[in-house]
């Protein structure tokens, strides 16, 4: 028993870092593809191509004059990125970020709480990350803030109704809340992408939205609200914010990848005779492989779409998205409830 | 009316069609256009690496020449300070002593003359005012500094020095050489 609290332990600490370094790192990749997609450089002064610059940057940050308004609400102002950023490291707790590992005598899956609830408890902490935006703008006692603040709970409350029936198609279709179970679902090529493409494309454009990333960035666009709810924000609480950001992009892209393309798995992962550690630390590259993609992907849209304005975006939301989210919930549930029909039906005509 | 280039499209006020409304496929098109340019040539300049090719006429930081004897040819007329759009130019006139032909060409000179560069907005109209070929601009570019007074240059760094002369010959049309020179 003890080994394995220490086992937990150390990999709590492993994935909170991972997280860290991931999200440090996504601030780099983001001003290089950005760069690249412009025709420029990027930032390549701090060490060889740059890869100091996280480290400078963060450093920059702590020696900023951190600046609370007088008129604020001083612990509110306090506790909205400390809000945000909670949340955001607290989802990658339920992510299956890898097979099992047998080491020690002991054998352990690589998630740090396999909860027969994963994806409610991704979708709550979400929903409380609002709070910590919600919080910060309010506090700030600023008109920009205030309205960054309205357009990201308005926004989220929205894309979460239709974020929330894309992944029930594919709870359906799995039969279990669990990412684990989800993730096995998948095994041998069996992604998800394949059988609930139009949910893919629901969840993909919402977590654009729940992460507020371009083109649904309306909760802080720089150039109408001069960085809505972080106006106000100054040193590393502003550090925090972005960092949250990032973090939510990171998780957001491991969800997708555990939901739609398999999570750990990996086409003929049972065929290649590896033994069951080899398969599964090449399973956690895969998946890792996986995340940096759509973590790209996000940036390859932000960098090519411009920002939805604010009715364009409630619009899509609950006009669009919402009604094929149920569209999609009711073919999915026909299909399985009269799946043997079907397949008479089919047997018959040919 | 006829269409100045060829480029120009009739602009049509249809609604959109179905393919156009979901957006997707002109998304991807963008995204495929965005993807492309990760492989063009960069546009980047590595400055100070790398240096931009400057003109031969680039308006950059000051330099206040001397004749080929090595005598200041500004007389502090103050022409250049009139025609001065920034009020940059400041100066002090004195009259040149016995003995001091060698230092300055004319009787009169400046014996302060300060440019202010945070006003100077490098447009040049210094050099085409002054009479006397004085005052040039050059293709160095102005340096930065932390303190404000660093940015007043006196004579000590506007006037040349004999033995890394300036080169402003491309700077001088010969017309308007022989014509100044003429008038001498
Ligand atoms: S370049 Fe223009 S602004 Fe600068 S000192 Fe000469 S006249 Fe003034
Ligand atoms: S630089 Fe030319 S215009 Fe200016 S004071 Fe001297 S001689 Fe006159």
């Amino acid at each position: 028993m003890s080994t394995l609290l220490i086992i937990k332990i150390g990999l709590i600490i492993v994935i909170f870092s991972i997280t860290l370094v991931v999200a440090m790192y996504s601030t780099y990749m983001e001003r290089k593809v950005a760069a690249v997609m412009q025709d420029r450089i990027g930032p390549d002064r701090a060490g060889p191509w740059g890869i100091l610059q996280p480290l400078a940057d963060g450093g920059k940050m702590f020696f900023k004059e951190d600046f609370i308004p007088n008129k604020s609400e001083k612990w509110l102002f306090i506790l909205g990125p400390g809000i945000a950023m909670f949340t955001a490291c607290m989802t990658g707790a339920v992510i299956p970020w890898g097979g099992t590992l047998s080491l020690f005598g002991e054998t352990f899956t690589l998630q740090i709480a396999d909860i027969d609830i994963g994806i409610l408890y991704i979708m709550g902490f979400v929903s409380i990350g609002v709070y910590g935006i919600m919080i910060g703008g309010w506090a700030s006692n600023n008109k920009y803030s205030l309205y960054g603040a309205v357009r990201a709970s308005s926004q989220m409350i929205s894309y979460e109704l239709a974020m929330g029936l894309a992944i029930l198609a594919v709870v359906m279709t799995t039969g279990s809340l669990s990412l684990k179970d989800i993730v096995e679902s998948q095994s041998g090529g069996q992604w998800n992408v394949f059988y609930q493409p139009l949910a893919f494309l629901l969840f993909i454009v919402c977590a654009f939205a729940e992460c507020n990333r371009a083109p649904f960035d309306l909760a802080e666009c720089e150039t109408e609200l001069i960085g809505g709810y972080h106006t106000e924000y100054s040193s590393m609480k502003l550090g925090f914010y972005l960092f949250a950001e990032y973090i939510n992009m990171f998780i957001s892209a491991a969800v997708i990848s555990v939901l739609f393309f398999g999570g750990y798995n990996f086409p003929f992962m049972n065929d290649l005779g590896l033994s069951a550690n080899a398969i599964t630390l090449i399973g956690v590259g895969v998946f890792f492989a996986k995340i940096t993609f759509f973590i790209f992907f996000f940036m390859w849209v932000r960098w090519t779409i411009p920002r939805f304005r604010y009715d364009q975006l409630m619009h899509l939301g609950w006009k669009k998205l919402i009604p094929l989210a149920i569209i999609n919930l009711m073919i999915t549930g026909a299909w399985l409830t009269f799946k043997d029909d079907f397949m008479a039906i089919f047997n018959t005509m040919f | 009316m006829k269409p100045f280039t060829n480029r120009s499209k009739a602009v049509t006020k249809t609604a959109m069609t179905f393919m156009e409304r979901i957006y997707l496929p002109a998304i991807l098109g963008g995204m495929f256009i965005t993807f492309k340019h990760i492989f063009k040539k960069k546009a980047t300049v590595r400055w100070p690496d790398e240096e931009r090719p400057r003109s031969e006429v680039y308006r950059g930081k000051h330099v206040l020449k001397r004749d080929d004897k090595g005598a200041e040819r500004c007389t502090a007329c103050g022409l250049c300070a009139v025609a001065c759009p920034a009020e940059a130019i400041t100066m002090v006139s004195a009259e040149r002593n016995k003995g001091e032909e060698n230092l300055y060409r004319e009787e009169k000179y400046a014996s302060v003359y300060e440019i202010n560069m945070l006003r100077c907005i490098f447009c040049g109209l210094c050099e085409e005012a002054c009479p006397k070929e004085a005052i040039f601009l050059t293709q160095e570019l102005m340096p930065s500094f932390y303190d404000r007074q660093d940015f007043i240059y006196g004579k000590d760094k506007l006037v040349e020095s004999m033995d890394n002369r300036i080169d402003v010959s491309k700077r001088q049309e010969s017309n308007v050489v022989t014509h100044k020179y003429n008038d001498n």
